[in-house]
């Protein structure tokens, strides 16, 4: 697959970054012409996995979350989503519709809302370590 | 935030973008608002919401806990379709209300 272009971000994990994170996936995405639904869903994906890693990827530490951003030819865009916190020690229950382990103001959703707005969700986690969560999008366009 | 009350009916007005960072503020509010005013009917008014990721859902659940408490029913205005889809993923839909839905054109 030929890269058409690229975009590597990286903020702390502070909650107000969360609509920063999305905004800028979602100016990335525009060079692909994207329809609104798209972009909604693509915006939608990106603050879920980025609430993640600053809720639960850093809930016992500081650091940096890191948003690789690739458009490839053909229309697929992938958003890396990572962050060197926590882990996630078991990614099946993790992904589970309305599992949480952070409490009542958390709906459990996360994963079920990246996977139903996006093409495919990848996780790779290692406790102690971080988490990596790779959001892929197919962009048709408008065309 | 706008906050009303009518006929035992509060409705909270959310406005803007709701994720993770913004819903701490809304929950405050509507929970002082709840507790104070002990009404019948809690309406959480989405038409001035442009964003929502699933921390809406959580903003919802965490008030029809709250308001079950209290005695007060629950019912969600002006979510957009896609919106509603999330919330109704977390089973929500059969614990309160929807009116009416709000229809985007952009």
């Amino acid at each position: 697959m030929n890269k058409l272009n690229s975009c590597k971000l990286q903020f702390p994990a502070r909650s107000v970054n969360e609509g920063f994170a999305r905004a800028a996936a979602a100016a990335f995405a525009a060079l692909a012409d994207p329809t609104v639904e798209e972009l909604s869903d693509l915006r939608t994906a990106v603050s879920e996995a980025v609430t993640n890693a600053i809720v639960h990827g850093y809930r016992e530490t500081n650091g940096a979350v890191t948003l690789d951003m690739t458009l490839y030819e053909g229309g697929l865009l992938r958003v890396k989503v990572r962050d060197k916190g926590v882990g996630i020690e078991d990614v099946e229950k993790a992904r589970e519709p309305l599992f949480t382990t952070a409490g009542g103001e958390r709906s459990g959703l996360g994963f079920t809302v990246m996977e139903s707005f996006c093409d495919r969700v990848t996780v790779r986690s290692v406790p102690g370590r971080g988490t990596a969560v790779t959001l892929d999008k197919y962009i048709k366009g408008k065309a | 935030m706008r906050i009303t009350k009518e006929d035992g009916v509060l409705t909270v007005y959310l406005t803007g973008e709701i994720d993770h960072h913004t819903a701490k503020a809304a929950r405050e509010q509507a929970d002082a608002a709840l507790t104070q005013e002990k009404p019948r009917l809690l309406r959480l008014d989405f038409s001035g919401v442009t964003f929502m990721d699933s921390s809406g859902v959580g903003l919802i659940m965490g008030r029809y806990r709250k308001a079950a408490a209290l005695g007060a029913a629950v019912t969600v205005r002006g979510l957009t379709r896609r919106d509603e889809r999330i919330v109704k993923m977390a089973g929500l839909g059969r614990l309160i209300r929807f009116e009416e839905r709000k229809e985007i054109t952009v």
